[in-house]
């Protein structure tokens, strides 16, 4: 399987799988139509009949409120039929494999699938496998890669900082567990940013992270030191049991983020977090709830973004453009 | 059927030959003469060799035929047809198969479904414990006598220290053979390729190289003490290769094989979550790769193994994690090989002997060499052939291999067991 699995032969997207392999342009392309999507959302009437007729299906692997919900919504402001289905309970443990349950949806004449699973490259197989006009956006896949989410982070960063090529940031968490943050890398690179630096004890960083580009700091403080943005991680708790950190205290202690500990960083930081919050452990309430978070707004920019990835992928424009007539069936 | 081998390069490194000789079979599959013919030799039948490599036929120290227990992936026959279409003569088959291989009776059965369908040779490895399970001895001793030629546990693991001492006790006790998977269990985890920058981009569970050096070292420490003769197999980190190197200066009886694979393929290899290279151990980093092929060339390493083992496709279908482990190797372990001595890392009679000679002396056997009286078990090649590695062209029953697609150099014609041609030109004459 290749990383440009998803370009068509013309070099256009046709899923969105990875960040890896897209270019600056193509980010700001898709970042510009979400801005245009943003007013949608204001609207009296918040739909646009850019996916009018067409089918997608949230299929999760995995649980998920948030992005399935805001998956959902922007697919229903595009106009599209949606379908939720909660795999983690059904076909899977009935024995099926993925791609039979995906080929069975499929024969239902799905047009878009959004996928999250728990396994890393679980994506990418299935666009492998299905015929070319369905099409597939990664919505999480191990701690391989959640694009989206990337691309919503870079999208807050640019509405609170403008050109990210001057920045510093600091992502702040279980980095090794993380498909969050292995996109955000990905995502802050192409945009240019020259200093993105990755903040956790030696149990939370993967070997060899220094070849993704980025600086590692087993210190908050000296992490956090001078940053224009602060991207918190989710700890999933059940690290504890994995002897990969001592306690709850302990890591708040070290690596929440108080709001003395955000001194450290630029007076005009903004601080993200991709959602759930764990409050009192990854992060204070005085500071997720202060004036330098950015982390509702995070949400409501997700729609947006995920309108834009969607519109484009199925080959729609932005807000203004008309939908393309779907071609006769032959 | 009296045989004559004529006008081949016969290369037989176990008594240093390496030139023009004409090979002579009699119809009890014994060689009768090496050059001219004995007097009043007729051959029922002559096989031109021009241009080819004479050899002798190839020993894979480590082999999965998947039966019995799991024939929807393959069978013997269809493995054992595989082999001599690899021009391998002799099998090593691991006793992970279901049931395990702890029964003299499962050994003997296994080496009897070979000998019916008579293609290769197939020499069983008992279980070192029972069940594999790590905890009571198997019965070595009945084994042996059953025709297991080494033991080990295969890739289950003895996480009971005092158990491998007793099992390394035990074996040494009757002069047997222990094959070591070394892998730490608890570092392993549920890692699916090297820990380093692939598993670093790919989010992808990794496996430390200190999974390998802490049981190497753990298991260097039990030979050194009960002086067992052990082999390390399918070593995958330059670390491991050093410590084993250590070991030998210090005149430990151990011997360590690394597939064919290894020798090619790194992490980098995955690429975009290539379930092909999905193999256990993993495919480490070019540093370990090269270190790697600096032992084999060195003589630290001195066998190279297919490590194969077929799949049904669905087995390969599903995330990199879930996708079951391992390579369909037997038909391209030669030409792996030979690819080591087109890109000039050995020369050829050493190639020929890693696949021949030194299997041979690890499993004591008298095979992998090619003298008046042995055993006529051939393997004759075009070194010059190119061909292309296609799921279509492949005889076993797992298609599953990173090198489809792949050119090679050098293709084996004829594939001869005791005296028998058992493969010729992508033919099998005595196939049923």
């Amino acid at each position: 399987m290749r990383p440009d699995l998803q370009f068509d032969n013309n070099g256009r997207l046709k899923h969105f799988l990875t960040i890896d392999g897209l270019s600056r342009q193509t980010i700001l392309q898709i970042l510009d139509t979400a801005k245009s999507f943003i007013s949608v959302g204001q609207r009296e009437i918040k739909k646009v009949p850019l996916l009018r007729g067409k089918t997608v299906v949230n299929l999760f692997f995995e649980s998920s409120t948030r992005t399935r919900t805001t998956f959902e919504i922007a697919a229903k402001r595009l106009s599209a039929d949606v379908i939720n289905l909660n795999v983690a309970t059904s076909s899977a443990s009935k024995g099926e494999t993925l791609l039979d349950t995906v080929r069975n949806l499929e024969a239902m004449h799905t047009d878009l699938f959004v996928v999250r699973h728990n396994r890393a490259g679980a994506a990418h197989l299935i666009a492998a496998h299905v015929p070319p006009h369905v099409r597939i956006i990664n919505a999480g896949d191990g701690a391989h890669a959640h694009p989206t989410q990337a691309m919503l982070d870079v999208f807050t960063i640019r509405e609170a900082k403008g050109d990210l090529r001057k920045l510093k940031v600091a992502i702040v968490g279980d980095i090794q567990h993380s498909r969050v943050a292995r996109s955000q890398i990905r995502a802050l690179k192409a945009l240019g940013v020259p200093e993105i630096r990755v903040v956790a004890p030696r149990t939370l960083l993967p070997t060899a992270i220094e070849r993704l580009g980025v600086v590692a700091y087993t210190d908050m403080r000296a992490g956090l030191d001078g940053v224009d943005v602060v991207m918190m991680l989710r700890l999933q708790l059940e690290r504890m049991s994995g002897a990969l950190i001592p306690s709850e205290q302990e890591y708040f202690n070290l690596y929440g983020l108080t709001p003395e500990k955000l001194a450290c960083a630029k007076a005009d930081a903004i601080v993200l977090h991709p959602g759930p919050m764990n409050r009192g452990l990854e992060i204070d309430s005085a500071v997720a709830d202060g004036p330098q978070s950015v982390i509702l707004p995070q949400v409501t920019n997700g729609i947006a973004v995920r309108m834009a990835i969607m519109a484009i992928i199925m080959g729609g424009g932005t807000a203004e453009t008309q939908p393309r007539r779907p071609e006769a069936a032959a | 059927m009296s045989l004559a081998i004529r006008g081949g390069v016969l290369v037989d490194p176990a008594n240093r030959v390496n030139a023009k000789r004409d090979l002579y079979i009699d119809t009890e599959g014994f060689v009768v003469a090496v050059g001219r013919a004995p007097r009043g030799f007729k051959a029922r039948r002559t096989i031109d060799a021009t241009n080819k490599i004479v050899c002798p036929g190839l020993i894979d120290l480590r082999a999965r035929l998947r039966e019995p227990g799991l024939e929807h992936k393959a069978t013997l026959e269809s493995e054992l047809r595989a082999a001599v279409a690899g021009g391998i003569t002799t099998l090593c088959c691991p006793p992970d198969t279901m049931p395990v291989i702890d029964t003299p009776a499962m050994a003997q059965m296994i080496q009897s479904r070979a000998w019916h369908f008579g293609y290769a040779f197939i020499h069983p490895f008992g279980a070192l414990t029972r069940d594999l399970k790590g905890q009571q001895l198997a019965d070595m001793e009945a084994l042996d006598d059953a025709g297991c030629v080494a033991f080990t546990n295969a890739m289950a693991p003895v996480t009971n220290t005092l158990v491998m001492r007793r099992a390394m006790e035990y074996a040494a006790s009757f002069d047997l053979s222990v094959f070591l998977h070394s892998e730490d269990p608890w570092l392993k985890a549920d890692g699916c390729c090297h820990e380093g920058e692939i598993s670093a981009r790919l989010g992808l569970p990794g496996i430390p190289e200190a999974a390998e050096t802490v049981a190497v070292a753990r298991d260097l420490a039990l030979i050194d003490q009960t002086r067992v003769r052990a082999h390390f197999c399918g070593l995958s980190s330059a670390r491991a290769v050093q410590m084993v190197a250590e070991a030998q200066r210090r005149g430990l009886p151990v011997s360590a094989d690394v597939t064919a694979h290894h020798l090619h393929l790194t992490e980098h290899d995955i690429g975009y979550f290539d379930t092909q290279c999905h193999v256990q151990p993993p495919l480490r980093s070019r540093r370990d790769r090269d270190a790697l092929r600096r032992a084999v060339k060195q003589g630290v390493i001195t066998a190279i193994c297919s490590d194969h083992q077929p799949h049904e496709p669905d087995a390969k279908l599903a995330p990199f994690s879930d996708a079951e482990p391992g390579i369909s190797g037997l038909e391209t372990f030669l030409p792996l090989t030979l690819k080591l001595v087109n890109e000039k890392l050995i020369p050829l009679p050493q190639a020929i002997a890693l696949l021949t000679q030194k299997p041979a002396d690890i499993l004591g056997l008298e095979s992998g060499r090619i003298g008046v009286g042995a055993t006529a078990d051939i393997c004759i090649f075009d070194p010059k052939a190119l061909w292309t590695l296609t799921a279509a062209s492949m005889t076993s029953r797992g298609r599953n291999s990173p090198f489809l697609g792949t050119e090679f150099r050098g293709r084996v014609s004829h594939t001869i067991v005791g005296g028998r041609v058992v493969f010729e030109n992508g033919k099998f004459p005595l196939g049923r």
